[in-house]
């Protein structure tokens, strides 16, 4: 029933929707495992970066120019709501931070409702990003192809950045132990403000690439923040690596959930009760293994936290 | 306390059963629209409503000399909302007239209040198996059709043009699963495989593509309403699965073809859906209703608001035959189950569970002569076809 | 500690409560009374919600599975025709309890931000669950044939009887509350909660009791989950998403955390700006959103805590 070709298919699928995943979670994760901050409204400014892009796209003609212009855009609100809002969240508990941050979620999606209006906007691909190009006799769209590129090639930069430069020694420092860099006499804000432009802008360059894929609409940041704060918390939080190993795991498992469960449940239930619980387990099956992770290793596969 | 307590519930009681004014004819007609105005579908509600002000239009605002009053409400989706919002038209405004309701589960919540309340509920969208079969009621009446419906007709569609095996994705909800089993229920081919996705988030439908391109089938199945339509056409096309013909309902319809359009997404034209309504349906009616909501609105109206229209039409008519004496249950609702008011559709009856017994056709999207696209009759599938829930119906048909 | 402005705040708020039907009879608004009926049971909820998260330290962000799994067990019943109130009433109960039991027991091997995730997830398995209960009309939801029948002691398809019900429902929450919060049990509880190390260095199983909590929880809610079915006629799988999790969330911490009555000024006022706001803009949360920002910045210790720190800077 199931052949290589369908298999390698849904294995690149997977890794797609894991890399998306992965731009979003490694920003969530740093501001979570640096600032010890709950940042709900990270959703948010995939939507913005979303909108951003495809407003830009509209207007000049060209996507490239939209998912470029977004990032800088983006980065600039992601610094102002760090200093304006944020700054005084950092000393409360998670729970202050939850409220505060959901109530800009409720504002972010009644501000995009008021601009661009409820029905969500339409982002058009150039010619050169439609159609697909074919690989052993599989067609592989070219968009995801450049997708797949673009989350390589930033899951790269992150890494050259927290294990190669001083910023990241201080980052990785600050996830570790923020009491301990602060002792050292570094300015731990700057580097909070740092991370949190460079999160915003991950957030950005996810929300435009998901723009086409997708469809850019309100409410599509909280969808895709249950899935990130998932990936996050089994890769465990503050960890780079355990954010890229928990998106592709998550990417995966998700994709391969939707592919083979119902092959798979028809093997020992009948044809009618798999095709009923196939869907429903696919749905639940990334909760499923964060609940499993957790149960085994309490902090996440790859936790950050020292004392 | 208890005595305080039996002390409130009784005074109450007595307020309750005050004596009723008898009202020969009432000053003003209100109508109670329950509709999505916020978040994504609140562009169906806009359409909704849009198409109610051109019913008021067309009456003069006006029923049977009464002016009339709508009063709009958003129910956020949510049946408690919707409930909510119910029982605030009916306790609140004195509404004489429920209508609206696009989604099944608001209008499940929002049912008992009605009836309890003794107004008449106008569905104008929701077509919920349960209120066509068990939960049926003499004050309760649809202006639209009941879900299964439309995909039999895609059924019959799909034998038409010689589909042999057919791939299924919908989304793995009520309604989904409604619109699966109605397919399956008069295609006559094989299905050779279906997926049911994760709704409403799940917009990503790589692996559901590929598992229906290894399966080669002759034509593809799709349910996808509101956000979710674009996405499915955009990475349908993306998959290289030009060859394979799409056949969707509930999907391409005139809210979102514009969103299409303007996503360049060629492959949209030349799809085929079944409805009992399009744009260019030919019946007096409908060919002003068409025009005057263009010419106000600069946009094609939907079902939606089709159907909204003649909720209006069907309660002006209710009231002209009782001539503005709203007391009259009775009366209005044997006019009501007569359906002679000027529907859209044109001629139609109503079955013994108050649901249309209508025609459904198979419409081709294409572009109109302004290059705007729209959907266009091909051809009828069915002639008074009755849904099949009818009979779970307790009401017998006298009419 | 500004105890007697917060007595006279919550005296206030029930006798305003109890006088409702009056009131809305009188106005002739009995849509109020709807509107009360539904804040009184989401203050159950969050009330329970407060003993886990205000007292215990542990934010379930899953809580509204526990009232969605009460009123299930009232809808299924009714549609099986079993429609006492005194058999679904304790088995709405029981059964939250017994899940609270085990997605408690999993929940609490972790802490933080990770507890916060896990129940979350649990919370969502049984959204999706009621998703595809497709015999209970899957996430169409499922109307109330009929409401729990109390013959021959009172008839709650009477709204104002219903009304009344749930009203000494809450007043026997908070007192329940109340009783539990000031025994050993909670004195413990809350000692876990400032310094679980050394409560278990003097011996005391800190697990069992933040588990029993979490199941006391657990069935509080589920008490608000029958009353919530019987109020809206309806359930519905979306009783159990996290959003309304979350909203309970919001509702304990708009009122004040950790503060007996605070939830119930929350849950008031959350349901109450909601109200007005949406009756005053389609863009409500325009304005809703900075202001649970502004609540959060300014209003340390929820409503109550700010109402009455006034009288605390006073001595």
């Amino acid at each position: 029933m199931i052949d290589a070709t369908l298999l390698f298919e849904q294995l690149f699928n997977g890794l797609q929707f894991g890399l998306l995943l992965f731009l979003l979670a490694a920003g969530l994760t740093l501001v979570f495992g640096i600032m010890d901050m709950m940042n709900l409204a990270h959703g948010s400014l995939y939507m913005l970066g979303a909108y951003v892009a495809a407003q830009v796209t509209l207007w000049t003609g060209s996507f490239v120019l939209g998912v470029f212009l977004s990032l800088p855009v983006i980065l600039f609100l992601g610094i102002v709501l760090e200093a304006g809002v944020l700054r005084p969240l950092y000393a409360r508990g998670h729970l202050d931070q939850v409220l505060a941050t959901f109530g800009m979620i409720l504002f972010f999606n009644e501000f995009v409702r008021l601009v661009w209006g409820p029905d969500g906007i339409e982002v058009p691909l150039p010619e050169f990003l439609q159609g697909n190009v074919s690989l052993f006799g599989i067609p592989l769209p070219n968009y995801r192809l450049v997708v797949i590129g673009m989350g390589l090639l930033v899951a790269l930069l992150i890494y050259l950045l927290v294990t190669k430069t001083r910023t990241g020694m201080l980052i990785r420092a600050g996830a570790s132990n923020r009491e301990m860099v602060e002792a050292l006499g570094v300015d731990i804000n700057r580097v909070f403000t740092l991370v949190f432009g460079l999160g915003a802008a991950l957030a950005a360059l996810a929300g435009a690439l998901a723009g086409p894929i997708l469809a850019v609409t309100i409410g599509m940041g909280e969808h895709i923040l249950i899935q990130v704060l998932v990936v996050i918390v089994i890769g465990g939080i503050g960890s780079i690596r355990g954010a890229f190993v928990g998106a592709m795991l998550i990417g995966i498992i998700d994709i391969f959930g939707r592919s083979f469960l119902d092959t798979f449940f028809k093997f020992f239930l009948p044809v009618n009760a798999a095709e009923t619980a196939a869907p429903a387990v696919a749905s639940m099956l990334i909760y499923i293994l964060m609940a499993g992770v957790l149960f085994f290793r309490p902090q996440g596969l790859f936790p950050a936290k020292t004392g | 306390m208890k005595k305080i307590l039996s002390a409130t519930v009784f005074a109450v009681a007595l307020l309750m059963a005050g004596p009723q004014t008898v009202a020969a004819k009432a000053k003003k007609i209100k109508i109670g629209f329950v509709t999505t105005l916020s978040g994504g579908p609140g562009v169906i509600g806009k359409d909704m409503r849009q198409s109610v002000q051109i019913a008021l239009d067309h009456i003069g605002n006006k029923m049977a000399g009464v002016p009339v009053e709508v009063i709009f409400e958003d129910d956020q989706v949510k049946p408690e909302v919707g409930k909510q919002k119910t029982e605030k038209l009916l306790s609140k405004d004195k509404v004489d007239f429920v209508s609206g309701f696009i989604f099944s589960h608001v209008v499940l919540a929002s049912r008992n209040p009605v009836v309890k309340a003794g107004k008449f509920l106008i569905i104008s969208n929701a077509g919920t198996s349960k209120i066509a079969g068990r939960l049926c009621h003499k004050n309760i009446f649809s202006t639209s059709w009941q879900n299964d419906q439309i995909p039999m007709a895609m059924g019959e569609v799909l034998n038409k043009s010689g589909v042999k095996s057919l791939y299924i994705v919908a989304p793995n909800y009520a309604a989904g699963r409604d619109m699966v089993a109605g397919v399956e229920r008069t295609f006559k081919g094989k299905v050779l495989g279906k997926d049911l996705t994760k709704w409403p988030t799940q917009l990503d439908f790589s692996a559901e593509l590929a598992k229906a391109r290894a399966a080669k089938p002759d034509g593809v199945f799709i349910f996808y309403p509101g956000r979710a339509t674009n996405a499915f056409f955009r990475q349908y096309a993306q998959a290289g699965m030009t060859k394979t013909p799409l056949y969707s309902v509930f999907s391409v319809d005139n809210l979102s073809l514009p969103k299409l359009q303007q996503a360049k997404l060629q492959n949209v034209l030349g799809t085929i859906s079944t409805h009992m309504w399009s744009p260019d349906l030919d019946t007096p009616v409908n060919k002003r209703f068409v025009a005057d909501y263009r010419k106000k609105f600069k946009a094609y109206p939907s079902h939606y608001g089709a159907q909204s229209y003649d909720s209006i039409m069907m309660i002006a008519d209710a009231v002209k035959a009782v001539k503005g004496d709203l007391t009259k249950m009775d009366a209005m609702r044997a006019q009501m189950r007569k359906a002679v008011y000027p529907s859209v559709r044109g001629k139609f009856t109503y079955g013994n569970n108050h649901f249309p017994v209508q025609d459904f056709y198979s419409r081709k999207v294409v572009k109109d002569a302004d290059g705007n696209w729209t959907t266009q009759m091909v051809e009828k599938i069915y002639t008074n076809h009755q849904d099949v829930y009818a009979k779970r119906c307790k009401m017998k048909k006298t009419w | 500690m500004g105890n007697k402005t917060q007595i006279s705040i919550v005296v206030f708020v029930f006798l305003g409560l109890a006088i409702i039907p009056l009131v809305a009879q009188m106005t002739d608004t009995p849509f109020y009374l709807d509107l009360a009926r539904r804040m009184m049971i989401l203050s159950i909820g969050a009330l329970s919600l407060n003993l886990i998260m205000g007292y215990g330290g542990l934010i379930s962000f899953g809580h509204a599975a526990y009232i969605g799994v009460g009123a299930y067990t009232v809808g299924i019943c009714a549609e099986h025709d079993l429609v006492s109130g005194f058999i679904q009433w304790p088995l709405a109960i029981i059964l939250s309890g017994l899940f609270a039991v085990v997605f408690g027991a999993i929940s609490l091997r972790t802490r933080g931000v990770y507890f916060i995730m896990i129940t979350l997830a649990l919370a969502q398995m049984m959204y999706f669950l009621g998703v595809s209960l497709d015999r209970y009309g899957g996430d169409d939801g499922l109307p109330l044939i009929e409401r729990s029948s109390f013959e021959p002691l009172i008839d709650i398809t009477n709204n104002i009887v219903l009304y009344y019900l749930i009203f000494f429902a809450l007043l026997f929450s908070l007192f329940l509350s109340k009783r539990l919060v000031n025994s050993r049990f909670g004195m413990v509880l809350q000692g876990a909660r400032s310094n679980e190390t050394r409560m278990k260095a003097i011996g005391f199983p800190t697990f069992g009791y933040q588990l029993t909590a979490f199941v006391i929880a657990g069935m509080m809610a589920g008490f608000a989950g029958a009353l919530l079915a019987n109020h809206t006629d309806f359930i519905n799988p979306d009783m159990m998403h996290w959003t309304r999790s979350g909203d309970l969330i919001i509702m304990v911490l708009l009122g004040g955390m950790g503060s007996l009555a605070g939830p119930v000024v929350g849950a008031l006022a959350f349901l109450l700006l909601e109200e007005l706001l949406s009756g005053v803009t389609e863009y409500w949360q325009l304005i809703f959103g900075p202001f649970l920002i502004l609540a959060v910045l300014f209003a340390r210790g929820g409503l109550l805590g700010f109402f009455s720190a006034k009288e605390r800077e006073n001595g």
